[in-house]
């Protein structure tokens, strides 16, 4: 059915007239000052609702711990990714508990879904015109990660973070190496279609945690 | 079905509706515009988004081709299908090879098109929608009133009272963050059971056979990521030539359907799990919907309808739809998008009445970010349906054509053509014309909607004389 289907659509589409490949016009996306990037790629995440710590590499196990004193009980984490080693390291046996992400979803369902507070992911880049984390998920670390959990904490890099999208695909060359999933995020879930009152985690994390790393 | 001009009143009278939608709109019209506020950043991102989608069309065949090897290519299996039925029955197969008995549902206006979740219902596998809007009209058993918020025509109250009813251990409470978290209490269940997840398709990427989505509940990605098998459904013309024209669009659509920079997620698919991934679905499949389009496609200028992203401006800023709200159009897709895609789609016969339903004030092409010409389009439309020869243009060309309005017309251009049949008639109406009640034929068209004029008493000629003008 499908192959008489596709030879159909596509005869009916060569039959008709072509129309002439119009030129694609110039446009640039917007560029920053670079001491203006990190300034606004941080104030946009945080109009965003999101919550923004600017830390240190040395110092931000630690700086987490404290940001998620009372508020999370359970972090979960990629035990293969550096930062998932980092918190094995530095973090001692009390709050929050680490729970890895070691197994095929299948097996740990029950967990993903109800059983963790917080989740942990490193972004590849950030964005400054719109407040864009980029996930790039893989598989030492979980797509999943970033999404089940009522708090997503998510470490990025400062000198990670660049002006736009268009320029962050072309510099890394995405066009030939696009992975399973790649995921932009700006901001914690949320819903306005309820009367267009805003409401967050209606499936997604409530809360949206970021750690910028001045490196 | 009953004409638009006879459902139309039923909408104006509904304050309650009305009410609803002038809230939903101003707000989406104020969102809008403050995101354009540059004249000249908006020009020349908007030409940039027009002429990707332009291209795209433009290079259509190829370009699914290009598509479809690239998809296989990534592990991501392929089919097309000419009819909503032969997309449903793929969808039905696929589920039931996997023993699928319960479905998960992003939100997808080409499932609606399907009227999947019925058919699916009918073959003992149920569909559940995930995102909220879409929840609460499948709570409602009502079709969506907008492409982008489908329940916008519905108030906190109606909502409360309906979840109310529905969600167990739930009270009456208009408390929205409550309302949000009851919804996520029962479909973080639903996705945790889910055999598979079922999605719409924002732009599908020809260059590398990624399908790229945007929402901003998360439950875009849950149905696409949780469940072991995910179906993705697009219509043919949701096409982009390369992942470098993601970018305009992604800035475009948010922007122009939401008033929102960029939205929560935006969700890049570019193959099911690989060996060692943790998560994600071992099977990936694309259903390309064609339904019409190709048809559409054969005329080089209602084509540009195909460059249609589904942002939802044309019909924010429709004074049309803004007063009598997404239902009075009957079909899937309403406002002006849908007046001339609707027509062509299921054919002048059924949706004639479609294209009239527009005061042509130009405001949808104001704002359509792909510069789709659509007051041209409408008129294109209205001659199609009206049409003397045997147009092959559109289906059911012609239907709308009656032998009471091509005798009018006639009778029209005799009378500008011989200046002596125009003197009499003017002098006729002139002395006659208050005499004939609104209801007589010929009048009852005009002033079913509109006050009956009063006629001067003498001919406008006559009047130029009686001032001393003896030329014309
Ligand atoms: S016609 Fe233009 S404005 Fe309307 S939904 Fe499509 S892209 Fe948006």
């Amino acid at each position: 059915m499908s192959e008489t289907a596709r030879a159909n659509i596509l005869g009916r589409l060569r039959a008709a007239r072509r129309t002439s490949i119009p030129a694609l016009p110039a446009w640039d996306a917007p560029a920053y000052a670079v001491d203006e990037r990190i300034g606004r790629f941080c104030q946009l995440l945080e109009t965003l609702h999101a919550e923004v710590h600017r830390v240190t590499e040395a110092g931000w196990p630690q700086q987490l711990r404290t940001v998620l004193a009372g508020r999370a009980a359970s972090l979960m984490v990629a035990p293969e990714t550096e930062s998932g080693r980092r918190l094995a390291a530095d973090w001692s046996q009390d709050a929050p508990r680490l729970v890895p992400y070691d197994r095929p979803v299948e097996e740990m369902k029950t967990t993903l879904v109800h059983g963790v507070d917080a989740g942990l992911t490193t972004a590849v880049a950030g964005i400054a015109e719109t407040g864009t984390l980029v996930l790039w998920p893989d598989a030492a670390e979980p797509r999943l990660l970033s999404l089940l959990p009522p708090i997503h904490v998510a470490l990025v890099r400062a000198s990670t973070v660049v002006d736009n999208l268009p320029e962050l695909m072309r510099d890394q060359g995405w066009s030939s190496r696009m992975p399973t999933n790649v995921v932009l995020v700006s901001g914690p879930s949320k819903t306005a279609d309820i009367e267009q009152t805003l409401a967050y985690g209606v499936h997604g994390p409530k809360e949206l945690v970021v750690l910028v790393i001045e490196d | 079905m009953s004409d638009f001009t006879q459902r139309a009143p039923i909408a104006l009278n509904d304050p309650t509706l009305r009410r609803n939608f002038r809230r939903a709109m101003d707000g989406l019209m104020s969102k809008r515009a403050a995101q354009f506020a540059d004249p000249a950043a908006w020009a020349a991102l908007r030409e940039r988004g027009a002429m990707a989608k332009a291209r795209a069309v433009a290079r259509l065949p190829e370009l699914l081709e290009q598509l479809e090897a690239k998809c296989t290519a990534n592990g991501i299996h392929v089919h097309w299908a000419e009819t909503t039925a032969q997309a449903n029955a793929i969808v039905l197969g696929i589920l039931q090879k996997a023993g699928a008995k319960k479905v998960i549902k992003g939100k997808s206006m080409v499932s609606e098109e399907m009227e999947l979740n019925h058919f699916l219902e009918g073959h003992g596998i149920k569909a559940v929608e995930s995102d909220l809007g879409e929840y609460i009209i499948q709570l409602a058993h009502e079709a969506p009133s907008h492409i982008v918020m489908p329940c916008i025509h519905k108030n906190k109250g109606e909502i409360a009272q309906l979840f109310a009813d529905n969600i167990d251990g739930l009270g009456y409470t208009e408390d929205v963050d409550a309302l949000t978290a009851a919804a996520r209490r029962v479909l973080r269940d639903e996705f945790a059971t889910a055999d598979a997840g079922i999605s719409g398709v924002n732009v599908a990427v020809a260059e590398t056979g990624t399908l790229v989505l945007v929402e901003n509940e998360g439950n875009g990605r849950l149905s696409t990521t949780l469940p072991p098998l995910h179906i993705a459904l697009m219509g043919i013309e949701k096409l982009a030539e390369t992942l470098d024209d993601v970018a305009p669009l992604l800035s475009l659509l948010p922007r122009s359907a939401t008033g929102q920079p960029i939205t929560t997620y935006v969700n890049m698919i570019t193959s099911p799990r690989k060996p060692g991934e943790k998560d994600g679905p071992q099977a990936v499949h694309l259903v390309l919907l064609d339904s019409g389009r190709s048809r559409v496609y054969a005329d080089e200028q209602l084509r540009d309808t195909l460059r249609c992203i589904r942002c939802g401006a044309c019909m924010n800023h429709c004074p049309v739809y803004t007063r009598v709200g997404g239902h009075t159009y009957k079909f899937v897709y309403p406002g002006p998008i849908g007046k001339i895609l609707t027509p062509q789609l299921e054919g002048l016969d059924c949706a004639g009445d479609q294209p009239h339903a527009s005061t042509l004030c130009n405001a949808c092409v104001e704002v359509c970010p792909v510069k789709i010409p659509l007051a041209d389009l409408l008129v294109r439309l209205r001659t199609e349906s009206v049409h003397s020869g045997h147009s092959q243009a559109v289906k059911g060309a012609g239907s709308r054509r009656s032998l009471h309005e091509t005798l009018s017309w006639r009778g029209w251009q005799f009378m500008y053509a011989h200046p002596w049949a125009y003197g009499l008639a003017t002098r006729l109406m002139a002395r006659l014309g208050n005499l004939i009640p609104a209801k007589a034929p010929l009048m009852r068209q005009w002033t079913s909607v509109r006050t009956k004029p009063k006629f001067a008493g003498k001919t406008l000629h006559e009047l130029a004389r009686d001032k001393g003008f003896d030329h014309e």
